[in-house]
């Protein structure tokens, strides 16, 4: 490459695919996770404090190394290079198998036995950190709480400087990292350090599903005046804040801005979002998932309360293994193991598409009785198909996009990746001055003076 | 250009899924046409197979320029216009260390941004003193021209190709530049535009000139055979259009214009005002109307460039009537809707820079561009 005389390259333009700085961050990692491992095995409940530093932190400071000197020398348009050759975004070997690490823990953290839990090295780790910032001593909830939070944190990180070159993105991320970390972290586990009850702000009723359920209301109605009023706000929240944010911004407000769901799935799951399903196939099964589930809910919270106020006489003791039931299979299998389990193999938001309940009754809100659109440019669409492959709600935008028409959806939960990823400027999220005016179906190109459509 | 940068795979970039095509009776076959035989109505397939028709609609769009170079059919040197190109691109760049792409074009661009994607580093030659002049004018020109050579390209303008070496295996060594200076490398990309790839119609009787000619219908001179996209070369076309116009859109236009001719509409076909994109590495490029690369006589022309040099804004306007001809923005993204009216009404230019929000397309919480735009239009008047 003696030849290079004239490129006027400030830094090497032949970067290999991972630079000394990369390598040096994911080799700091790579020995926190070893320390962690190593103080798993039982060390950590001698001295919790080194495996804190050595392991846990260390291994995040590795990471975030990395992260930064990833992203800080690409540019917009280099971004997602080689997502579909790269094993582990493209369902490859390393995509399996960390599918299925993460599944394994998600199973033995909801269902694995108390008595490895209660004394887990593991969780004793953790101690240093729960002990100073709450005064309490670590629980699996605890590190699970913890791992969650960190992954939105350094994982939005990423998310923000991946996206530097749009504002929406970068005003949106901050938005689920502060929620993440205010709301559903750091308030709720200083409300259980006063004693108070562990509240978690930014998840209502129905995803939080049994928040208005009877026993949980009588928890909170005897748990004095703060806790009766978290009850107040979050069914003020459901039922009066929710229709009118929705009808103004769309189910976004709460999919892609709050919910710490989505939080996760638009940072630690930015690296997997283009492998949700985009057929037509996968949009029939999600409309008879999603609804059910909300029904089901729904119903079940009725049938709790007028079961308490009889006093047990329709379903006796039944009431107690439905919501168990409802618990197990909606709750922990799918939103857990299953939503963020199956990441690197089916996409990110499978809970918030096939199953929740919130997203559920937001959709319908937005479908029908939103300001809500992406409007699609007039006649610019040049059917790349960037949009659809990167819509983690598996929404095929380009078949509405290349019609000119507007995305008017139910499932779409505003994330703007659509208009991010767009080449040609063809995709924006806009909430317009009323909602007749959303659809428009005319699909011959925009522009095209000789032909009209007889309707 | 997606799929070589894994941005995309195969599948994710048909327009509709496979079931498509058989759901809406549509029979999608695979082969080439080897002849067509109006006299018979039928068209003659590589296979032997014979098909006959009732209206044949030709849509066979463009084949990549080669201009007689020595060595231009070397391995390693090739256009890109289709998969087939892809995978022989995908097979020729495996683990080289110079590519060189001749023609500062769209095509080219992008194939320098797809080299780039692989870390191969890229020479650029471009024929014109400065990249796609012809087509933009001299401050947007330079604005890519930093572009490229901010993504580390080896930008080499008005310098062109004289010949493509070979090694002794029959696979490009070097390339020799019209100034005699051999630049080593293991592809060559030849994207020095296209022409309608019409070749398999010689001798069918169908009148050709560069392309398929056809009438205002996009009938050929068979009232039954059409012609549309790259390969249609329009016998009239409108004032400012050219008769062969090689983009998606005007091909999308003709194609619904046949449709509803055949489905017993006839229509004439009518393209409104001109608009065009493209995307330069990570400056996105929207034109509407007419830009040219020098201001026509009677034009006058507003430009606002940000600070940073990325984004830029022209408004081209009659000088006499003051009424808008034609937008070219970049890192901005207009609203099409808007600046079609605004063109079309032939609206003042004093009225469409200050109504400028109502065209910006941007995401939210964007930057805003408009009083920027505004304050220096103030500023020249």
């Amino acid at each position: 490459m003696s030849k290079e005389g004239f490129s006027i390259s400030l830094v090497n333009p032949n970067a290999p695919g991972s630079d000394l700085v990369q390598k040096v961050g994911i080799g700091i990692s790579a020995l926190g996770l070893l320390s962690m491992l190593i103080g798993a095995t039982g060390p950590a409940n001698q001295d919790p404090s080194f495996y804190f530093w050595t392991g846990i932190m260390t291994s995040i400071v590795g990471f975030s190394i990395y992260i930064l000197r990833t992203f800080l020398h690409k540019t917009e348009s280099q971004n997602n290079n080689h997502i579909f050759n790269s094993s582990l975004t493209a369902r490859g070997i390393a995509g399996w198998a960390f599918g299925i690490f993460l599944t394994g823990f998600y199973i033995v953290l909801y269902w694995g036995p108390s008595s490895y839990w209660d004394n887990a090295a593991l969780v004793t780790m953790f101690d240093p950190i729960s002990q100073t910032i709450f005064g309490f001593r670590a629980d699996r909830w605890f590190l699970y709480g913890f791992i969650y939070t960190v992954s939105i944190l350094i994982m939005g990180v990423r998310a923000i400087l991946k996206y530097r070159h749009d504002n929406y993105q970068i005003i949106r991320t901050c938005s689920v990292m502060f929620f993440q970390l205010g709301f559903a972290f750091l308030l709720p586990l200083f409300m259980k350090a006063m004693s108070q009850p562990e509240f978690y702000f930014s998840y209502v009723w129905p995803l939080d599903y049994d928040m208005l359920w009877p026993d949980s209301v009588d928890g909170l109605m005897n748990a004095g005046t703060l806790a009766l009023w978290l009850l107040i706000g979050s069914a003020f929240i459901t039922f009066i804040a929710t229709p009118i944010l929705t009808y103004f911004f769309g189910k976004r407000w709460y999919c892609s801005w709050v919910c710490g769901c989505g939080g996760l799935a638009n940072t630690a799951g930015d690296p997997f979002r283009h492998l949700s399903d985009k057929s037509l196939t996968a949009w029939k099964i999600e409309r008879w998932t999603i609804y059910p589930v909300l029904l089901f809910i729904v119903a079940l919270t009725i049938l709790l309360w007028v079961n308490s106020a009889l006093e047990g006489d329709i379903f006796g003791g039944f009431s107690h293994q439905l919501t168990k039931g409802y618990g197990f299979f909606i709750g922990q299998l799918f939103a857990g193991v299953i939503g963020v389990g199956f990441y690197p193999l089916l996409g990110t938001r499978v809970w918030c598409r096939f199953g929740c309940p919130m997203a559920a009754y937001l959709g319908i809100l937005q479908k029908y009785f939103s300001r809500f659109r992406i409007t699609t440019n007039g006649g610019q669409c040049i059917s790349c198909g960037n949009c659809s492959t990167y819509c983690e709600m598996g929404i095929d935008v380009q078949a509405y996009a290349q019609r000119g028409e507007n995305i008017v959806r139910a499932s779409c939960v505003g994330c703007g990746i659509c208009s991010t990823v767009c080449p040609r400027g063809v995709l924006n999220l806009e909430n317009g001055s009323t909602h007749t005016d959303r659809e428009n179906d005319n699909p011959i190109t925009f522009g095209n003076d000789g032909v009209g459509l007889k309707f | 250009m997606y799929i070589y940068m894994g941005h995309m795979d195969y599948k994710q970039t048909k327009p509709y899924e496979d079931w498509f095509w058989e759901k809406n009776r549509i029979n999608l076959k695979r082969a080439f046409v080897s002849k067509v035989e109006p006299d018979s109505s039928s068209i003659l397939l590589d296979s032997g197979e014979r098909l006959n028709y009732d209206e044949l609609i030709i849509a066979t769009g463009s084949a990549s320029n080669k201009f007689g170079w020595p060595g231009q059919d070397l391995k390693g040197v090739q256009g890109l216009y289709n998969y087939q190109d892809l995978l022989a691109m995908e097979t020729s760049t495996k683990g080289i260390e110079r590519a060189v792409v001749v023609g500062g074009g769209l095509i080219g661009i992008e194939m320098v941004e797809m080299l780039l994607s692989r870390q191969i580093p890229v020479t650029f030659l471009v024929r014109e003193a400065s990249f796609w002049d012809n087509i933009l004018p001299k401050d947007e020109s330079e604005m890519i021209n930093r572009h490229i050579r901010s993504h580390h390209v080896n930008l080499r303008l008005k310098t062109d190709l004289k010949e493509i070496l070979s090694d002794k295996n029959g696979a490009v060594r070097a390339v020799l530049t019209g100034d005699g200076e051999e630049i080593p490398c293991q592809f060559v990309g030849l994207t020095v535009g296209v022409h309608p790839n019409i070749s398999f119609l010689k001798d069918a009787g169908i009148e050709t000139d560069k392309g398929v000619l056809v009438n205002e219908k996009l009938q050929t001179n068979f009232s039954n055979i059409y012609a549309l996209g790259d390969c249609a070369q329009l016998r009239d076309p409108k004032a400012e259009r050219k008769p062969i116009e090689t983009v998606w859109y005007t091909g999308k236009m003709m194609g619904e214009t046949v449709a509803a001719t055949i489905c017993g509409q006839p229509t004439d076909y009518d393209p409104g005002i001109w608009f065009n994109s493209a995307k330069f590495m990570d400056i996105e490029y929207q034109t509407y109307g007419y830009v040219s690369a020098q201001l026509k006589e009677g034009e006058e022309s507003l430009y606002w460039e940000s600070e940073d040099g990325v984004r830029g804004l022209r408004i081209v306007y009659d000088s006499t009537s003051k009424g808008v001809v034609g937008f070219n923005s970049f890192g901005i993204r207009l609203r099409h809707k808007v600046c079609d009216e605004w063109l079309r009404k032939k609206t003042k230019v004093d009225e469409v820079v200050s109504n400028l929000k109502k065209a910006n397309f941007n995401p939210e919480f964007f930057k805003n561009f408009e009083k920027e735009v505004q304050s220096q239009f103030q500023s020249t008047k």
